[in-house]
């Protein structure tokens, strides 16, 4: 009786085992199938180039969409990546135990938020700051929902990631090249320079694409304090208009208007490519760095 | 004293300072965004809060500025993330324990299955939202409670299944082998001694994965649905609360965006509040575990 159970266990138990994968594979062909219907009438290359976005004409071109998520992805990142490396570093080298046993809830709470909070808090302080304080001194014009509004509330919201990746890449260098380092003389910095930093520059790579697909994918948050106007945004102060917000926004008149749907899983499928491209290379180089540590 | 080997040193010194305080800065910085965010939030939502707010729902001309609260989408978030947690949970568990009872340490079926768990971890909730709907409609569902707690449950899935699995990966193989050698079969080994020893990390993952389900908009946008009523069956649509801050504040009225900044502070408290019961429980939950 006992065997018998034991057994069942063991073949349903291997049946879940096998839903990861599965997951993965569905989403990618629903997703797929959905979208054959405008893929089958239009070449993809005039979907994912033509910046025409008329659904009401038939014209569905994502460039402007793509540009968007891309604009706003990498001025998160160029905000995200330095701070959030340098504060990983104070906390693995630096800071005294108590202040890195205090950092982790506050880590942990960033990443916990939902995005829609941090979206509310864009509206409220950040897009007023982009709008009235930094286009001005820039001397442009902007009504504040922008590209740099999103890439803001993005950075705080990759932070987590890139923090927590790069922080555990840095307790992988073992604590005794850091011995040898210092006790040759060398100061502080110098060690984390030549021995943390080249010993995990891997990691560090590793944690900023993975922070890159974490941003590249987040929806509401900036779909809030982006402004979503369907162009090809020219500067920092222009609104943009994200793939996820596009999707987002239009759930409810996708079914009115003909190929809308098809058009918007194409974007969705666009959208997992992409993220799955960066993410699966994340994961392969910090696979490398974990297998080269041990 | 001031030979060029000591001006070096002096600029070493300098230059040690100056990356001190600028990675302390950054880190401080980090900091000060949590509490810049929970702040505004917090005080913006002051002159709205109230206490009928959370527990009244909409009244007619609620999103003009006129009376209610948020409760069809404060239990509608309830219900929907207890939901979604619940089958993540039934999921989650069996698959952690095969892969650190059934399959060994150096296993390729674990480690691939690992990899695809990161994988759907990093895919972004609108597209869970994509292929919820998609699910959805090859089941002829409309957008219902039912609809949008499979979906958030496919989101909490690789949360929950990746905690659990951290947790039970630390578990020392001697108590496995312990729990063989008094001819237990896998499935008590599991049950009677993985779970047991691992419930203070199952518990927190749980209310990981729960928090994350409470707070997620984009991936029940399309799937639960909207509605001002509390549920009353998993056929009905369901209000959320992240739905309900975004569609206050699409409103031009002052007073209704008010009303969406008390209902951020609502989500932020119980965020809090479940991010605080995690720290308390997995230090309580500890009983059964043997050192």
């Amino acid at each position: 009786m006992r065997l018998l159970k034991d057994a069942l266990a063991r073949r349903a138990m291997g049946l879940v085992a096998a839903l990861p994968a599965l997951l993965v594979l569905l989403i990618v062909a629903g997703l797929f199938l959905k979208s054959k219907a405008i893929l089958a009438v239009e070449p993809l290359s005039k979907l994912l180039f033509s910046s025409a976005w008329h659904p009401l004409k038939g014209e569905f071109g994502l460039l402007p969409f793509i540009t968007g998520t891309v604009w706003v992805t990498v001025t998160a990142l160029v905000l995200a990546v330095p701070v959030s490396i340098l504060a990983a570093i104070y906390l693995s080298e630096y800071a005294p135990r108590w202040v890195r046993e205090g950092a982790k809830p506050v880590v942990d709470l960033l990443a916990g938020l939902p995005s829609v909070v941090y979206g509310v808090w864009g509206v409220i302080l950040v897009v007023p700051f982009v709008g009235n304080v930094l286009a001005p001194l820039a001397g442009v014009h902007s009504s504040g929902y922008s590209i740099l509004a999103g890439g803001i509330v993005l950075a705080i919201m990759t932070f987590p990631t890139i923090i927590h990746v790069t922080l555990e890449v840095f307790a992988s260098v073992p604590q005794a090249l850091r011995d040898a380092s210092l006790s040759l003389g060398a100061t502080r910095w110098e060690t984390t320079r030549h021995v943390v930093l080249r010993k995990g520059a891997q990691g560090i790579l590793a944690a900023s694409v993975l922070g890159f697909s974490r941003a590249f994918g987040e929806t509401m948050a900036v779909l809030m304090v982006v402004g979503n106007v369907p162009a090809v945004p020219r500067s920092l102060f222009d609104a943009g208009y994200p793939l996820p917000a596009l999707i987002a926004n239009n759930y409810g008149e996708m079914m009115s208007v003909p190929s809308y749907d098809a058009a918007l899983m194409t974007a969705a499928l666009v959208l997992t490519l992409i993220v799955l491209f960066f993410n699966v290379l994340a994961r392969r180089i910090l696979v490398r760095v974990e297998r080269r540590v041990r | 004293m001031n030979g060029p080997a000591d001006l070096r040193l002096g600029r070493r010194k300098r230059a040690d300072l100056f990356f001190r305080v600028l990675a302390a800065a950054s880190a401080a910085l980090v900091l000060l965004s949590l509490l810049l965010i929970l702040g505004t939030i917090l005080w913006k939502s002051i002159p709205a809060l109230s206490f009928s707010m959370l527990t009244k729902t909409p009244q007619g001309g609620f999103y003009l500025g006129k009376e209610g609260g948020i409760l069809n989408a404060i239990a509608g978030s309830l219900y929907l993330a207890v939901g979604a947690t619940a089958l993540a949970f039934l999921l989650s568990l069996p698959l952690a324990l095969y892969l650190n009872l059934y399959k060994g340490k150096g296993s390729k079926t674990a480690a691939w299955t690992r990899f695809f768990l990161d994988v759907l971890w990093g895919v972004p909730s609108i597209v869970y939202g994509a292929f919820g709907f998609i699910i959805m409609l090859a089941l002829g569902l409309r957008a219902s409670l039912l609809a949008g707690i499979l979906t958030v449950a496919l989101l909490e899935f690789p949360i929950l299944c990746r905690a659990i699995d951290e947790v039970m990966r630390l578990v020392p193989r001697e108590l496995k082998e312990a729990s063989d050698s008094l001819g237990a079969t896998r499935f008590e080994t599991a049950f009677k001694v993985f779970v047991r020893q691992t419930a203070p990390g199952i518990l927190t993952g749980v209310l990981l994965a729960f928090g994350r389900g409470i707070g997620d908009a984009a991936s029940v946008l399309f799937t639960a649905g909207f509605t001002d009523r509390v549920p009353t069956s998993l056929a009905d649509p369901a209000a959320t609360l992240p739905l309900a801050i975004f569609f206050q504040l699409g409103t031009p009225f002052p007073e209704v965006q008010q009303r969406a900044y008390a209902s951020a502070a609502v989500l932020t408290l119980i965020i809090l509040l479940i991010s605080l019961a995690g720290r308390a429980m997995s230090r309580k939950a500890t009983r059964h575990v043997v050192k």
